[in-house]
């Protein structure tokens, strides 16, 4: 350890920890009256795709990031092959 | 086999939760699959310490209320793959976590991890008790202070009392993790020794955590300070630790923090 990282490190953790307050406390203060709404989405969105596909509820994966200005929300939904061609049977692929 | 381990102390901010995450990571950087879980409805913190609460979606109550599969509420670490984590909700009341739906996702934990580590909340209401109920091995996280000893006391009456291992007279491994532990105070007598923690409680000892400036630098980041500062003396005590859960025996030495030749001139003058 440097005589650099011995005054640098410890003083520079605490704008992190006050960045990282203010994001996460912004957003549990707009949501406090909807706690749920990633749940609520997930939910409603699923109910619409079940209709036409049959998915399987393991196989959906729900991603948040929590951002400043812009957050992101992933909803990654796996529709086997099955599923996607009900109607016309998959033909075994013919050899090269 | 799984392990099912709980982090308790009845005291609140005597270090469960900076404990939980340091020996978390410690564990899962040993190669073991850890999944560390929030028991503190309500008031949940452990994301923050992990650094995840940017990406929690689901939460132990939605599992248990079956709203979520337990693989969509768990939480991965970006730093070390095999960690995890379930986060407590923070918004809905306390009698959500029911006897039943928690057994449920300890037993379905138990089946993915090789340890459950359960960051109990403060005090001896439902969260505590849910959190401990389940535990093969409980760490009671205590500092050499009268208050948070005596309520070390409790907690261990209730380990050996309100624990599944206790209803079926089994006994619960119980040790001692003493927290925010300043050797040079203790020696001059100004802090209670380990030895008499040790003696009033006696249960054995996990280990001895230095108080150190990089625990807060850590929470501060979002980091255990396992992982934030690997060298630094209390993240090598927890390592120590977390090797000692595992079965290894290593001597119990309290690490001290390498100074720098100006903070070793100051630090001579102010102790």
């Amino acid at each position: 350890m440097n005589l650099f990282s011995l005054f640098s490190r410890s003083n520079n953790s605490a704008p992190i920890a006050r960045d990282r307050l203010q994001i996460l406390l912004a957003h549990e203060r707009a949501f406090s009256g909807h706690p749920d709404l990633v749940a609520t989405l997930q939910k409603e969105i699923l109910a619409v795709i079940v209709k036409h596909v049959a998915v399987d509820r393991e196989k959906v994966q729900v991603k948040l990031d929590r951002g400043a200005a812009v957050s992101t929300l992933e909803i990654d939904i796996e529709m086997p092959a099955s599923a996607l061609v009900a109607d016309k049977p998959a033909k075994a692929a013919p050899g090269p | 086999m799984a392990k099912v381990l709980v982090v308790t102390s009845g005291k609140g901010g005597v270090g469960k939760t900076t404990s939980t995450a340091a020996l978390g990571a410690a564990l899962a950087q040993a190669g073991k699959n850890v999944v560390v879980v929030d028991f503190d409805v309500g008031l949940r913190n452990l994301d923050l310490v992990m650094g995840a609460e940017r990406r929690v979606v689901f939460d132990l109550i939605n599992v248990v209320q079956g709203d979520a599969k337990l693989a969509q509420a768990l939480i991965r670490d970006k730093r070390v793959e095999s960690l995890y984590l379930l986060p407590a909700s923070q918004t809905r009341d306390k009698d959500a976590l029911t006897p039943e739906g928690t057994a449920r996702v300890v037993a379905e934990l138990r089946e993915r991890f090789d340890w459950v580590i359960c960051d109990s909340p403060a005090g001896i209401e439902r969260g505590a008790t849910m959190a401990m109920y389940h535990a093969d091995v409980a760490v009671v996280v205590t500092n050499p202070e009268v208050s948070s000893v005596r309520d070390s006391d409790r907690i261990i009456g209730l380990l050996d009392s309100k624990t599944a291992k206790a209803e079926k007279s089994e006994r619960i491994e119980k040790h001692l993790l003493l927290t925010r532990y300043d050797p040079l105070r203790a020696a001059k007598g100004e802090m209670l020794k380990t030895e008499d923690v040790l003696e009033i409680l006696s249960i054995p000892l996990l280990g001895i955590i230095p108080n150190s400036e990089e625990v807060l630098r850590a929470s501060n980041l979002g980091s255990p300070v396992t992982l934030a500062a690997p060298a630094s003396a209390p993240a090598r005590a927890y390592s120590d630790a977390a090797r000692r859960l595992m079965g290894e025996s290593v001597d119990m030495v309290v690490p001290a923090d390498k100074k720098g030749l100006i903070s070793k001139l100051f630090g001579r003058k102010v102790a």
